[in-house]
């Protein structure tokens, strides 16, 4: 690691202006990924800010038909928490599968999708669910906040502060876990909105990161089931390869874990 | 005797400290003006070193020295050894390229150290490390066996043309063709033993400190044998004489073969600690270690079996590639040849065998022992073979075995072993009664029903261990003995400290080895300590590795524990007046046999020390040594079945059951023997389900992190339903045969011939990933 300056902060306002004084700061939330990429030295910041300590940053409200999950708060936290696991119990599994242990102790749904890792599990739930992300600028569709690989629509210095997912009707959530990283060698999450719109989102198999996938929501829209979908082609175009997985099995793996997912929503 | 005697589970001693973070790693020691050192290693896979320039780096904060391969060449520091000689079938020499510690001239893989950087923090030696320029010219590199025998491959050594290090037989090839032009039927595999990297917990690490007004060097490092490491560095790198060099190996984290060897970068600290004048450490970081620490296996093998018309095995051909990667690690030349190709007899009566290895290099990191050493390889092929033969010849393939058993004892194999026991029936039995074999059938059916593919996987795996009667592998080409050393210490107040050439680093020797003295004396185990791992205490030793800790290091304190009690005993029979021959040791007490009279061992040892009245010419002291020498090799044998279900939809692998049958002989203590059963286990479905160290084609790893390489956890592994079916060992007196790399040897066929039973298909390589074994099953 390189020397870097690291400050903890007591709120969004003072972490954001500590960050407005540094040369190049970054934000540090769990540090499941910030850490071992400066160990690496393959990152430099001055500055480190840490969000672990903000108040505001962390917990779970349910209100009516939106669960807000606050960014700083850990899997972990997420995964126990009383109203995600009545309110949208396939958020709770996911976070059950994510990692590890020591990954789920310290990692945050913050940090998660400002990272937008193209295998990460959050992108595919926000993007099914059609989350919307709260930073201290603005209000973000989660559409419009996944810019593929590691790309997302915060500016330099923008804080994420919360995620709220409308309650859905149906949900569920299924990965195959990648074997050596845990991460998701495709994960699939399926959801049916109260209003009765079916969104399905796969993260892992596209080289652009997370994705829609039509082709399973047409197929689900007209018939919610595992086996509407055994007719619909995936193509493995467009998807990742690599030692662990061939596009093939990618494209294969989509069918699969949406299948199962729809079986586990229900 | 007693409740901490041989056979007891007694709870492993040295467990308090390493629970409660107390161990004393290399690592955790810190010496006055210790500074640092950080390697600079080749990003490319062959290039030519043309300019190394440190002059930036020196000026910058806290660097002490940077130092370059040329320099170590310059001093005379020696080129790294290869300590096994292999004569090719043309009688020739190995031929071997030069391995300096430090590449003056050429790197030939990914992390092959070019330089190194000693600074005051090891922080500020990376900082500087980044300022060294290093100019290289790129070479064309191969990374795959069947790529670097081809004519026009990039060559690696000029000495060895080809590519090629050696070309090695084994066997009766006319024998062998004579049994094939008869045979009823012939059957054929090919298999790829995938190449792994070890990651021991604890990654290696080396401080070196010269002692400039004693000339004298002190090297703590991370080794499995301490003293093969000072007789290496003093003999052949030129560091010091054996008595200016003390090597200590404190509490190490691993090995399973990949600390056996001397690295260059224990080379490089005592080099470096001397042109400094202070104190070196090294530390190595997980990069550097799948980088860097001997891989293990790497081999391409085709076999064919020959059988007559009642399925009798009549003839065994083999021909292996196995991948060297850049040099030639110090035992590496031995673990494709003596400890593979004497071992493909399995447990069968197989009259005729043959078998070619060729030796490469490839611009990928050094291949040597890791946890079974070629046995794994020898075991995975022939079980394999005898799966795809009894899919072929349409016989249940517990059956197929049990026709081809060997069951008369001792048994001379084709192939130099001569087995002294076993009995390969009662352990087939045991496990096939343990995962019951006979109902699977049934529930393969109810699998089915359910839409999940279920398959059963059996292993029958002998290996060689108790490595090894010196005499035998000095005629085969061995550069050392493999004896061991013991010293027993009496103290005056009756405790016993026992000195031993063994090294543990988890196999719980703090444990075993006392219980044996607890049999022997009826004290209890905390009465006595083991001491080990430095080369200024115990005298000599070979180390640990090659399950030959208990079978061989145990042997030799028995041997110098019994010289201590005959002198005990003519010392207590002195005190008591009695006959020597009529005193017998029981609970702590030396007594006479038929009467109440008795004396106790702190009596004993006192009268010893004050030798105010001992025997007439006795000397003083109660303190004896031995060394003993292996008269053969030890055949742990046993049978592995795992039962497991494929989900056809993902390709994924689970586990219904996993049971072991194993014949280890002897058992110290049951419950350090499972944990060495489990721990192996794990390392086979490893190497069988997830474990690939692999490179792309111009020799770069693609799996040089935990992210990208998959070692086995606890939920990729089933509960293990242990067994043993016991015949002991006739070679040693405790009757032991080892049982450190029995479970790394057996598991890997098991699982591959379950998935393949289940799956249908016949043809499936390792790792069998959920993508490789769902291609598998889809493919036309
Ligand atoms: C062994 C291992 C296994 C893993 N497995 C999985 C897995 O299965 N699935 C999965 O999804 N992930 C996995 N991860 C990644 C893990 O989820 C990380 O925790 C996550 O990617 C980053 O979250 P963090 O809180 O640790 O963020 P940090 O590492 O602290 O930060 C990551 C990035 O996000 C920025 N950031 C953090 N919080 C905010 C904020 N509130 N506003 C703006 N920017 C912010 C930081 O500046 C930094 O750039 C794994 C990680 C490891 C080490």
């Amino acid at each position: 690691m390189y020397q870097t300056t690291y400050h903890r902060a007591s709120s969004v306002d003072e972490a954001v202006s500590l960050f407005g004084e540094s040369s190049e700061a970054k934000f540090l939330a769990g540090g499941q990924t910030l850490l071992p990429v400066m160990k690496q030295r393959l990152a430099s910041p001055s500055d480190v800010i840490d969000l672990g300590k903000i108040k505001e940053l962390q917990g779970v409200e349910l209100s009516g038909d939106t669960l807000t999950i606050k960014a700083a708060t850990t899997y972990y936290d997420i995964m126990t928490n009383a109203d995600v696991k009545k309110a949208i119990p396939a958020i709770a599994h996911l976070t059950s599968v994510l990692g590890d242990p020591a990954v789920r102790y310290r990692g945050t749904i913050g940090g998660s999708i400002a990272n937008n890792d193209p295998a990460a599990d959050f992108p595919a739930a926000l993007l099914a669910l059609g989350a919307t992300v709260k930073t201290n600028k603005r209000s973000i569709a989660a559409e419009d906040f996944f810019q593929g690989l590691f790309s997302t629509a915060l500016e330099d210095g923008e804080l994420i502060t919360a995620v709220s997912f409308p309650v859905p009707a149906k949900a569920g959530y299924e990965k195959m876990r990648h074997p050596a990283s845990r991460f998701a060698l495709t994960g699939v999450f399926v959801a049916q909105t109260k209003s009765g719109e079916v969104r399905v989102a796969a993260t892992g198999a596209s080289q652009s990161g997370v994705m829609r996938v039509p082709a399973i929501e047409a197929a689900l829209k007209s018939n919610w089931s595992p086996s509407a979908i055994d007719g619909v082609a995936i193509s493995a175009n467009g998807l990742l390869a690599d030692i662990h997985g061939t596009a093939e099995y990618r494209a294969n793996l989509i069918k699969v874990m949406a299948q199962r997912a729809v079986s586990a929503a229900g | 005797m007693g409740v901490e005697g041989i056979g007891a589970r007694v709870v492993r001693k040295e467990d308090k400290r390493f629970i409660t973070g107390k161990g004393r790693y290399v690592d955790d020691i810190k010496l006055m003006g210790m500074t640092h050192a950080h390697f600079i290693r080749s990003p490319h896979a062959h290039a030519k070193v043309k300019k190394i320039d440190s002059s930036a780096a020196l000026k910058m904060p806290g660097v002490v020295a940077v130092l370059t391969g040329q320099q170590i060449v310059d001093d005379k520091v020696g080129n790294l050894i290869c300590g096994w000689a292999i004569t090719s079938k043309d009688g020739s020499p190995m031929k071997m390229g030069a391995w300096p510690a430090m590449a003056p001239e050429t790197v030939r893989f990914v992390g092959q150290a070019v330089a190194v950087v000693i600074a005051e923090s090891k922080n500020l030696a990376r900082d500087a490390a980044e300022a060294v320029v290093v100019d290289y010219e790129e070479l064309p590199a191969v990374a795959d066996v069947h790529a670097a025998i081809k004519s026009g491959a990039p060559q690696l050594h000029p000495e060895a043309p080809g590519n090629q290090v050696y070309d090695w037989v084994i066997g009766d090839e006319g024998a062998t063709d004579a049994a094939f032009a008869k045979a009823a039927n012939v059957v054929k595999l090919d298999v790829t033993n995938n190449r792994l990297a070890p990651n021991a917990m604890e990654p290696r690490a080396a401080i070196a400190d010269y002692d400039a007004a004693e000339e004298h060097f002190t090297l703590y490092t991370t080794s499995q044998n301490p003293h093969v490491a000072r007789l290496v560095l003093s003999a052949f790198y030129n560091i010091a004489p054996e008595h200016k060099l003390r090597v200590i190996a404190p509490d190490v984290g691993g090995g399973f073969g990949s600390k056996i060897f001397i690295y260059p970068e224990e080379m490089v600290a005592l080099w470096a600690s001397k042109k400094v004048g202070r104190p070196v450490k090294w530390t190595g970081d997980r990069t550097e270690a799948f980088l860097t620490d001997a891989h293990g296996r790497d081999h391409v093998t085709h076999a064919e079996m020959a059988f007559d018309a009642n399925n009798k095995i009549t003839g065994f051909k083999v021909k292996t590639y196995a991948n060297f990667g850049a040099y030639m690690s110090l035992f590496s030349s031995s673990v494709p040849t003596y400890l593979y190709a004497t071992l493909l007899s399995g447990q069968y009566n197989i009259p005729a065998i043959h078998a070619e290895v060729i030796g490469v290099y490839t611009n990928t990191t050094p291949v040597d022992a890791y946890r079974g050493a070629g046995r794994p390889e020898a075991s995975y092929l022939i079980e394999r073979l005898m799966e795809t033969a009894a899919r072929q010849l349409k016989v249940d393939p517990a059956e197929l075995r049990r026709t081809n058993f060997i069951t008369q004892f001792p048994h001379q194999t084709p192939v130099i072993m001569a087995y002294d026991t076993g009995d390969f029936n009662a352990s087939l039995d045991a496990a096939m009664k343990a995962i019951d074999y006979a109902g699977f059938p049934a529930r393969k059916a109810q699998a089915k029903s359910q839409g999940k593919l279920r398959g059963i996987g059996v292993s029958c795996y002998i290996e060689a261990c108790g490595i090894a009667p010196s005499k035998a592998v000095g005629s085969l080409g061995a550069g050392v003995g493999l004896w061991e050393s013991a010293e027993v210490r009496v103290n005056p107040v009756g405790t016993i400290e026992i000195l031993t050439g063994s090294h543990s680093h988890g196999q719980g020797h703090e444990t075993t080895f006392c219980q044996l003295v607890a049999e022997r004396l009826g004290v209890p185990v905390s009465q006595v300590s083991i001491v080990h791992g430095d080369t200024d205490k115990v005298q000599f030793g070979m180390g640990t590795y090659g399950s030959r800790s208990a079978a061989v290091g145990l042997t030799a304190i028995l041997k110098a524990m019994e010289k201590m009690e005959s002198k005990a005993k003519k010392i207590a029979a002195h005190a008591l007046e009695a006959s020597e021959a009529d005193i017998v040791i029981e609970n702590g007490e030396f007594k006479v046999t038929g009467t109440d009279k008795a004396i106790a061992l702190p009596m004993v040892a006192l009268a010893a020390y004050t030798a105010h009245n001992l025997p007439d010419g006795m000397e003083p002291g109660l303190k004896e040594s031995a060394f003993y020498d292996p008269t053969n090799f030890t055949f742990p044998a046993g049978t592995y079945i795992c039962e497991v279900e494929v989900d056809p939809g993902t390709g994924k692998t689970s586990f219904v059951n996993f049971v072991a049958a194993d014949d280890f002989g002897r058992l110290i203590n049951p419950m350090i023997v499972e944990g060495q059963v489990h721990g192996g286990l794990v390392q086979g479905i490893g190497q069988a389900l997830l474990e690939h160290a692999i490179y792309d084609a111009n020799g770069q790893p693609v799996t040089a992190s935990f992210m990208d390489y998959a070692m086995p956890r606890a939920d990729d592994v089933p509960s293990f339903n242990l067994s043993h079916t016991t015949t002991l060992c006739p070679g040693n007196p405790l009757g032991i045969k080892g049982c450190g790399e029995a479970g790394a040897i057996g598991a890997s066929a098991a699982v591959i011939n379950a998935i393949t039973d289940a799956i249908g298909k016949n043809n499936l390589e390792m790792p069998a990933t959920p993508d490789r074994v769902w291609r598998t099953i889809h493919a036309a």
